[in-house]
């Protein structure tokens, strides 16, 4: 009798141990069992890779939906990338309600991870890095959904990417938060999006912290419903090391928070400073310089509405025209927020309520002739923006 | 009596049986021959009896490797067809595509048209010829080919996805009209493949031959123009990805050989996501100016990231991109960037 309750409870345990094995094993079949696994993977599968440094010689690929693919945690478990021979992201996943969590994508050829045209994507605790450092041979982006619906994207960090670290593009419905980017070219970029909450991440030491952008020529037009909150943006003052022909390499090193041909962006509640070349920057596409073939792309920006941002030091070193151009007429170091004054009729830009820092329209359009500190024709308000919400909350 | 009839009809049909055996869902043979699609020695793929070889004007460049394509459809089924998109197959229908350096078969695709969908089924030939293996996650095979050493990837079947799903269905890309307008031996005869496809059934709704398209060889200069010939060698290669429903439709960059504006081609067009792989150059393509495009940049290198396609090839495609670098350079001189307006930024 004895025997046997002894017997029935090893048995028991074994059950649970063969539970918990269920996942990929470390071992020189690493890589390969992880993507069998992921073709054969079933709806509502959660894929669980052990702790451990594994070299990754390819891309992973998921097209399965409602998968997970889950590590022990940032740092725990390390898909190490140096040595990646063909394809160029790290993980690429095209199945709708895709979950990554808990582990770090290092040194990537292409993107850390891609999701492509994914409804419902989550990412948490994910680390996307390049543990190299700033390089203009790292990979584009950390964090890269692209035409998605339903993206959240928590407690996660990005670093040393030569685009952007966290960068959502082309989607609708999207939650960044408590989240980390450091030493990319920008930081956190929400790009040709539509109804964004981004709120409590970091984004220091970047050339630019925070981009909310609409760009021309791609197949989803405009930036709508952005609302950037509680975010920490200071110290991004890494040298923009972003090859040259990407529009990230325009930005100015020292940048905190650009809003450029938005539409309907609503920037409160962040502590900004010490961006060497610029706090808060608002601008039209033209801008850029770069040419326009898009016949239907708006590249101005309108109803943006910033207020109760505290903003601190900074505009102390800027660089590009800002230096070369504005700085000399303006006489000081740069004020905390500074709008191109190019637009189309009544731009509503509303700034309101951001402690004591200065404010100037340096009149891009006309070769910076008519600069203007005057903040009266900014008093108006914009309604509050309305909250992104997921569905099933916000998970 | 009646009995005799039945074993009779059922032997009839297992007289059928040595025709191909198609399966339509899960789960699928795990050897190549299970289909028969072939008869005979297995490694001189003699198509078995429906199954029909066809060839496209112009190809997909995989590493160099010779391909061998046939079309089986079931019987009574015929294709649908369509001017500008792949035809409309039936279900069961499969297209089989067999990659070789010289007398070596490497792996035979094989898309079928099952009740869920279009699978991609990717077989690997083993070593004495016998017979393939279906491998959803195959390892490379390292190949020596006319002195060239070729770490030959096999996609794997997510990667067969990556370039036959369009807006996320799986699909063949290569049947299509202007592709499969040319002239085939069979058996019977030399024809032209869409009028012999609907002579024996297998197409049906294709009008006169004269009133179809012929996209030209990319690299015979006597079936079209020098810009004909680049366009269906991007259109092949590069558009099954490279277009408003393909897996690169987010960079904007299309490169179908059906009328699209310049700018959709590349020219002037800023890129969006190449990092590095921009290489320091402003634009996608720059008319007249090879050397300032960063489609030829990508066409040239063998590099992860950088290289384009992303996959489907480890090799560069010399003669490929020596077709886009005339066709780049024979175009009207713009003066360098400042020909695409770049003028100074304001930030």
């Amino acid at each position: 009798m004895f025997k046997r309750l002894t017997l029935s409870l090893s048995l028991l345990l074994l059950s649970s141990c063969a539970k918990k094995e269920e996942g990929i094993a470390a071992g020189p079949n690493f890589e390969k069992d992880l993507q069998t696994a992921l073709i054969q993977a079933k709806s509502g599968a959660v894929i669980e890779l052990p702790e451990g440094v594994f070299p990754m010689t390819g891309t992973l690929s998921l097209t399965v939906a409602n998968v997970t693919i889950r590590g022990k945690g940032i740092g725990k478990t390390v898909l190490s990338y140096k040595n990646q021979t063909s394809g160029a992201a790290g993980i690429q996943a095209t199945g709708d309600h895709f979950t990554l969590e808990g582990l770090t994508i290092q040194d990537t050829k292409g993107d850390g991870v891609k999701i492509n045209d994914v409804d419902g994507v989550t990412i948490r605790k994910v680390r996307a890095e390049w543990t190299g450092g700033p390089n203009e041979k790292n990979g584009s982006y950390g964090i890269y959904p692209v035409k998605c619906k339903n993206v959240l994207i928590e407690d996660s960090a990005s670093s040393g990417a030569a685009d952007a670290g966290i960068y959502v593009g082309q989607s609708k419905n999207i939650i960044v938060r408590r989240s980390r980017a450091e030493f990319n070219v920008a930081g956190i970029e929400i790009e040709n999006s539509e109804g964004a909450d981004v709120y409590e991440n970091v984004a220091t030491n970047n050339a630019g912290g925070l981009l909310v952008f609409s760009l021309p020529d791609l197949p989803v037009k405009g930036s709508r419903q952005t609302r950037v909150f509680n975010n920490q943006v200071f110290a991004n003052n890494t040298p923009n090391f972003a090859p040259k022909g990407n529009i990230v390499a325009k930005v100015p090193t020292g940048t905190g928070i650009i809003v450029m041909a938005t539409h309907q962006a609503e920037v409160f509640g962040n502590d900004i400073h010490d961006n060497d070349t610029v706090n808060v920057s608002i601008i039209s596409y033209l801008s850029t310089g770069n040419p326009m073939n898009d016949a239907t792309y708006d590249p101005f920006v309108s109803q943006v509405s910033l207020h109760d941002n505290k903003i601190g030091a900074g505009g102390t070193k800027p660089a590009g025209v800002a230096a070369e151009l504005i700085a000399p007429k303006y006489g000081k170091a740069l004020p905390g927020i500074m709008w191109d004054g190019i637009a189309k009729g009544d731009p509503q830009i509303c700034i309101h309520n951001n402690g004591d820092t200065g404010f100037l329209n340096y009149d891009a359009g006309g070769e910076f002739k008519k600069m203007s500190t005057d903040l009266k024709s900014h008093s108006c308000s914009l309604p509050a923006l309305a909250a992104i919400e997921l569905p099933g909350g916000t998970r | 009596m009646r009995r005799t009839i039945l074993i009779l009809a059922s032997l009839a049909l297992a007289g059928c049986g040595r025709g191909v055996r198609s399966r339509l869902e899960e789960p699928y043979p795990q050897k190549l021959s299970t289909w028969r699609l072939f008869t005979g020695k297995p490694a001189e793929l003699h198509p078995n009896q429906g199954v029909v070889p066809y060839d496209l004007n112009t190809t997909l460049f995989t590493d160099y490797a010779a391909k061998k394509r046939f079309v089986w459809m079931p019987p009574g089924q015929a294709a649908v067809y369509k001017p500008d998109d792949t035809f409309e197959f039936p279900e069961g229908a499969i297209l089989a595509k067999t990659f070789s350096y010289a007398d070596r078969i490497i792996e035979t695709r094989l898309l079928v048209h099952a009740h869920s969908g279009w699978v991609a089924l990717p077989y690997v030939w083993n070593a004495a010829q016998t017979d393939a293996v279906l491998d959803v996650n195959a390892d490379p095979v390292n190949i020596e080919w006319q002195g060239t050493k070729i770490h030959y990837a096999i996609p794997n079947s997510n990667q067969c996805r990556e370039c036959h799903d369009q807006s996320k269905a799986t699909g063949p890309i290569g049947p299509k009209a202007r592709h499969l307008n040319r002239d085939q031996d069979y058996p019977e005869g030399r024809f032209n493949q869409l009028e012999y496809w609907t002579r024996i059934g297998y197409l049906k709704g294709a009008p006169d031959v004269s009133k179809i398209a012929r996209q030209p060889v990319w690299n015979d200069p006597s079936t079209g123009s020098l810009d004909a010939r680049a366009r269906a060698y991007l259109e092949v290669n590069c558009a099954h990805c490279h277009s408003p429903n393909g897996s690169a439709s987010n960079t904007g960059l299309y490169l179908t050989d059906l009328p699209t504006d310049a700018m959709r081609m590349g020219f002037c067009k800023t890129p969006v996501s190449a990092g590095r792989a921009s290489a320091g150059l402003l634009f996608d393509a720059v008319e007249g100016h090879p050397e300032e495009s960063i489609l030829l940049h990508r066409m040239e290198s063998d590099e992860p990231k950088v290289m384009m396609p992303e996959i489907g090839r480890t090799l560069v495609h010399r003669e490929g991109a020596a077709l886009i670098r005339q066709w780049l350079s024979s175009m009207t001189l713009a003066s360098l960037a400042g020909g695409c307006g770049v003028v100074r930024p304001a930030i």
